[in-house]
């Protein structure tokens, strides 16, 4: 009998934290979208209005084009500067593990710091970026205060960010990429260059889906960076899906409305992702 | 061929710079006179503490630190404590529903936090755990991915070890923490590090569920000072507490580098 019963009890905190902070919430966050509510006063039922004026919202929808023009940027730039740097690092040279640190770095400094970092050198005036172009004859940049410059800024600074971990992921990749391939190769004569192309890159595919994915993912999560430096402007040009989520519920306290963001955000990321997975599956 | 040799070190030079360069300058403009931040392009003409302590006098920053470290120690503790639970379990107990209960945990993982992130702060509304640790720490308990990852490694822990550990009359707690655990220690290193780190950093719930300024966490206390008026556009202050803010966490990782960049890498291998 105890042997019977032992295994529920090692789970049942697990249980009970599921039910409470994971299920509970996502049958909530449905029903209100349902509902009008600020937290105070009576929920009052509305039926599917959550969801009309969320069809018709001009800022949901730029929200949703500001996270793609984010990952159009991001995930190439991402993937063309991780698999370079970590194709340097996987030859024979000296000093690896001073560069892998370094390039890791901004890794596990918290986005604050790195947001708070890149708004000075973005700075119109003295800002370090700005100053290196006039240096060179060139004009000044609004990169955070242009609304067609802001979201790309932000993508280039996360890049800098989160490239180090795709990186070593690369790192990881190449080198379990047979050595017995590239001597093939050699002895056929094939260049740099083609190797890279046709032994290297189909090898390391699994890890360029997963940097795609956890990018997605991340798109859709950008919080910190345009809440420090924009607040989601210039003309709500970097006004991210989190950032809209907390403004309309932190700050004006439409939990109804907030949760039917929430939801929608959700499953446009589940779709995004299963789609990548597919078009990947369709590949092999 | 020689050649070549000097084009990769290079341009693994220029990334180094790329990388380690903002760092370099935030720590000089955070220890420069104000009037200096804007030309500065390397070392400032004299130190000064000046912005650091202008930076004290108008944040606790000391209580946010004693938070952060009260909140992120007490997260990664519950985390493998009961991720080692779940985990074992999971790996090496037979009970009916526990196929379900794996697809539960892969379910959870793969749940955008959005959907749940409005009725969250509506329950630890209901529970009264505005403006207090437990707010931060609770919901934070249980991490899919540590379950995942003790699941992974206590399989591959000789059978033998338990069944020993059994004769001898060990409970089952006392098999997961007396004899796992000590033949566990890189599990518990790549988890402990992955929940420190993601707590440690952690902004957006803090900024929601604690108010009182008393309360904050680290990285919460430091972007409200960026965001609100008070660094009163002063960029050495903004910088002084971005640098404070980076400093436990750039100094744990000078020692323990190599542990970070594994532990990092394996999570996001899982996911």
């Amino acid at each position: 009998m105890k042997k019977k019963i032992t295994p529920y009890l090692l789970v049942s905190p697990y249980i009970i934290h599921f039910l409470v902070f994971v299920a509970f919430p996502v049958g909530f966050s449905i029903y209100l979208t349902f509902n009008d509510w600020n937290i105070i006063s009576p929920m009052k039922f509305i039926g599917l209005s959550n969801y009309k004026r969320l069809f018709n919202d001009a800022i949901f929808w730029k929200s949703v084009f500001n996270t793609l023009i984010f990952l159009m940027i991001h995930i190439p730039l991402q993937i063309i500067i991780a698999l370079f740097l970590a194709e340097l690092l996987n030859q024979k040279i000296k000093l690896r593990g001073f560069f892998r640190g370094a390039f890791f770095l901004p890794v596990i400094v918290s986005g604050v710091v790195v947001t708070i970092l890149w708004q000075q050198l973005y700075g119109y005036d003295t800002g370090l970026l700005n100053r290196l172009l006039i240096k060179i004859g060139l004009g000044k940049v609004g990169w955070l205060t242009d609304p067609s410059w802001a979201m790309p800024s932000i993508a280039v600074m996360a890049t800098w960010k989160n490239v180090g971990l795709y990186i070593v992921l690369f790192l990881v990749g190449l080198q379990t990429v047979p050595l017995q391939y590239y001597e093939a190769a050699d002895l056929e004569g094939a260049t740099h260059i083609q190797k890279f192309f046709k032994i290297t890159l189909p090898l390391i595919n699994p890890t360029i889906f997963m940097v795609v994915v956890l990018s997605t993912i991340g798109g859709f999560s950008l919080f910190i960076e345009p809440y420090v430096m924009t607040g989601g402007g210039p003309l709500n040009s970097t006004i991210s899906a989190v950032l809209y989520i907390y403004k309309q519920g932190f700050f004006y306290y439409h939990m109804g409305y907030a949760a039917t963001l929430g939801f929608f955000f959700a499953l446009i990321i589940l779709s995004v992702v299963i789609m990548q997975k597919k078009f990947v599956e369709k590949d092999k | 061929m020689k050649l070549r040799k000097y084009f990769f070190y290079i341009f693994l030079g220029i990334g180094a710079l790329t990388f380690l360069y903002p760092f370099i300058w935030m720590i000089s403009a955070s220890l420069a006179p104000e009037n200096e931040i804007g030309n500065l392009i390397f070392l400032p003409s004299t130190i000064s503490f000046g912005s650091f302590f202008q930076m004290f006098d108008k944040i606790p920053i000391g209580r946010a630190f004693l938070n952060s470290m009260l909140v992120s120690s007490s997260v990664t503790i519950g985390v493998l404590i009961f991720g080692s639970m779940v985990g074992y379990a999971l790996s090496r107990l037979e009970f009916r529903g526990r196929d379900l209960i794996f697809y539960i945990i892969i379910f959870t993982m793969t749940l955008p936090f959005q959907i749940t992130l409005i009725p969250q702060y509506i329950l630890i509304v209901r529970f009264g755990w505005v403006d207090t640790y437990w707010g931060l720490i609770i919901p934070y308990l249980m991490n899919s991915l540590g379950i995942i990852m003790f699941r992974q490694y206590f399989k591959t822990i000789p059978q033998d070890l338990i069944d020993a550990a059994r004769i001898d009359g060990c409970n089952e707690l006392q098999i997961i923490f007396r004899i796992l655990w000590p033949n566990s220690i890189p599990a518990l290193v790549t988890v402990g590090i992955i929940t420190f780190m993601a707590s440690w950093n952690e902004v957006l719930w803090p900024l929601i569920v604690i108010r009182d300024e008393k309360l904050m966490t680290m990285p919460q206390l430091v972007t409200l000072f960026a965001v609100g008026g008070r660094a009163e556009s002063q960029l050495g202050v903004k910088l002084a507490a971005a640098t404070i803010l980076a400093l436990p966490i750039v100094i744990a990782y000078f020692f323990f580098q190599k542990y970070f960049i594994q532990s990092m890498a394996s999570s996001g291998m899982k996911e």
